[in-house]
């Protein structure tokens, strides 16, 4: 017997499945593609209205805004001028618009995370069996090459906006499951035997106990699922996203060394403002833990 | 206020297990803690437990770390299900409410205070106070005017927009007892509440629970390892040890009677002054003509310390109308304060 060739199945059989199973998705994209497409348009509006707004809007207006929104935040003056500083740079370079796409898309893209990563880490933490199915598929969702699953995304979507937007959501939203599930698994047994106790609701426990002492872990949560959304614009530009990713695609095909820094920069600043404020937000609804008795 | 309602239990059990149910006739049959953990690998938590919690009053619960205690306080609330028996409040078994039934039971009737505090550590001494009537659904206004009363009679004026972390231990367990009354239920179950607190700051709790008994008249039950403790607070104690109750009664008869030699081990060190009553110690078959006079119903250590100011060598103890029904001696009085019962 030959031990060296592994005993594979042969190539026509490995044709026939691959076909088949080709075919029958290509059914599927050309039966439900028009609805599953119609299903995202209100996000894919939203995402254009948010686009256009931080592009047609007075710039001055819009760098106002961003800044303000960090302040209130972070309530740091360091960090608001820091921000400032960076998207005055931006501007100055000439990636403006570039960079209102890229922190559009983010945005919504954060937002559509914590709707649906939030009650998916709640129901995990209630059952075991949830946190059994769905555990495998988080890991699948961060490790499987993002390219694999973008085949079926374009082929129902084509190139453009959504399919990008639906990359980036299966690639950053597994830090808020998961630390979502994680931040209640770990709220202290007897403050929840206390709750129990005055005869608290489940409804009750989670909004009054549960969330709240999660928080500073679902906010770690939030903070990764930024940071994550952020890594895959370069990967969202290959499939027609605008933004700064595009330069930067633009700049390894041509080798143009400063195009290349220049954009990645930029992306670095805005997830550092992003970091920052996030974070900082996130410390000032902790401020019950700030002063510990000596 | 009326009376509040005793608690009855009856033949409970807990078998902590898988099959815990069909393990109770083996207990009931005379199995014991360690061959059923051997034989079945099941634990058993409570074994035929017979308490009597009388209405408006404090019954102490008292054993040592695993002796059942925290277990069988959990059951009165039912945040343990029992495995068999029940737990009677007036007609209502508590084992036998729904989820709603016992929901409602717990936010009306009982509130508890916990050995580690178990604040909401993100709320303020104010909406930890609120916490119970918050969840009743009571107008908030309502229920800080409310809390406001029992965090200033347990001494937090001032501190109600505190944080927990910001305060020491006994001022978190004084937020712990404020959330509990504020509650206003019949019930107060304290689960070891004292244990945490350091010494002088437990004497001076143990004195803010009898004080607010005095005016409340709850029903209380009390878990604690210390014998001092639940002598002090107790106007019936029971004692339990893996999971069974070895002796019940007032603390008095458990000092004189120790049911067996594991309780007169216990009794041993306590200040025998400070529990025994006169009325015990005295000769009832003899009355003074005049002379120094000792109410009833006052410990021994008063006695003893009324004979040392005045010098007396005997007395008369006299009933409320101040009728002598006996006499006591300095030596009745120091015999009965040095000699520990023997079983």
């Amino acid at each position: 017997m030959d031990l060296v060739e592994f005993p594979s199945l042969s190539r026509g059989t490995l044709r026939e499945i691959r076909t088949t199973i080709d075919a029958g998705f290509k059914e599927f994209t050309r039966a439900y593609g028009e609805a599953i497409e119609s299903f995202f348009e209100p996000v894919r509006l939203f995402l254009i209205w948010l686009e256009n707004l931080l592009i047609v809007s007075p710039w001055p207006i819009v760098l106002a805004v961003l800044v303000g929104i960090v302040f209130l935040m972070s309530r740091n003056v360091k960090i608001t001028i820091g921000s400032l500083a960076a998207l005055l740079l931006i501007g100055v370079f000439g990636m403006w618009e570039d960079t209102m796409r890229t922190i559009a898309m983010v945005t919504v893209c954060t937002m559509l995370a914590i709707l649906l990563g939030i009650p998916t880490g709640i129901l995990m933490a209630r059952s075991e069996r949830v946190q059994g199915w769905i555990n495998p598929i988080l890991d699948l969702m961060q490790t499987m090459p993002s390219f694999v699953y973008l085949i079926p995304v374009v082929m129902i979507f084509g190139i453009g906006k959504v399919p990008g937007l639906i990359a980036i959501v299966v690639y950053a939203i597994p830090p808020i499951i998961r630390l979502t599930n994680l931040g209640i698994r770990l709220v202290d047994q007897d403050v929840l035997e206390a709750a129990d106790a005055f005869g608290s609701s489940p409804r009750q426990k989670l909004l009054n106990v549960q969330l709240p002492l999660a928080l500073p872990t679902i906010m770690a949560g939030i903070n990764q699922t930024i940071m994550m959304a952020l890594a895959m614009v370069v990967v969202a530009a290959l499939i027609g996203v605008k933004g700064l990713g595009q330069p930067v695609l633009n700049a390894i095909a041509n080798q143009y060394f400063f195009m290349g820094i220049q954009n990645g920069l930029a992306i670095v600043a805005i997830a550092i403002i992003f970091d920052r404020a996030t974070q900082a937000y996130g410390k000032r609804l902790q401020k019950h833990s700030e002063v510990i008795h000596g | 206020m009326a009376e509040a309602t005793g608690i009855e239990i009856k033949s409970l059990y807990k078998i902590f297990g898988p099959n815990g149910k069909e393990m109770v006739q083996k207990v009931k049959d005379g199995m014991s803690k360690a061959e059923l953990n051997e034989k079945f690998n099941h634990v058993l938590g409570l074994n035929d437990i017979n308490i009597s919690m009388p209405g408006g009053k404090i019954q102490v619960v008292m054993g040592l770390s695993g002796s059942g205690k925290s277990t069988l306080i959990r059951h009165i609330n039912r945040l343990i299900d029992p495995t068999a028996g029940e737990v009677l409040y007036g007609s209502e078994d508590v084992c036998k409410m729904s989820p709603t039934e016992l929901r409602e039971f717990r936010r009306h009737k009982t509130a508890m205070v916990f050995q580690k505090f178990a604040l909401l550590p993100h709320r303020t001494v104010m909406k930890n106070a609120v916490y119970g009537l918050e969840i009743q659904g009571v107008a908030m206004n309502e229920a800080e005017e409310r809390a406001a009363r029992w965090i200033d009679r347990v001494g937090l004026e001032g501190f109600e927009d505190h944080y927990p972390n910001q305060l020491s231990g006994g001022m978190q367990q004084r937020v712990g007892l404020a959330r509990a009354l504020t509650n206003d239920a019949d019930i107060l179950l304290m689960d070891e509440a004292f244990s945490a607190l350091d010494p002088l700051i437990r004497m001076d709790m143990q004195t803010v629970l009898l004080d607010l008994q005095e005016e409340l008249h709850k029903t209380i039950v009390f878990i604690t390892h210390d014998l001092d403790e639940a002598l002090r607070l107790g106007d019936k104690i029971a004692i339990l040890r893996d999971g069974a109750v070895i002796q019940q009664g007032t603390g008095q008869e458990i000092v004189l009677r120790p049911a067996d030699a594991y309780i007169s081990e216990f009794v041993k060190e306590v200040n025998r002054g400070r529990v025994i009553l006169v009325d015990t110690v005295m000769d009832q078959s003899r009355t003074l003509e005049g002379g120094l006079s000792i109410p009833h119903g006052v410990m021994l250590e008063e006695a003893a310390k009324t004979f040392a100011d005045t010098g007396a060598s005997e007395a008369n103890v006299v009933n409320g109308s101040g009728a002598p029904i006996g006499v006591l001696t300095v030596q009745d009085t120091i015999t009965a304060m040095v000699t520990p019962a023997s079983h």
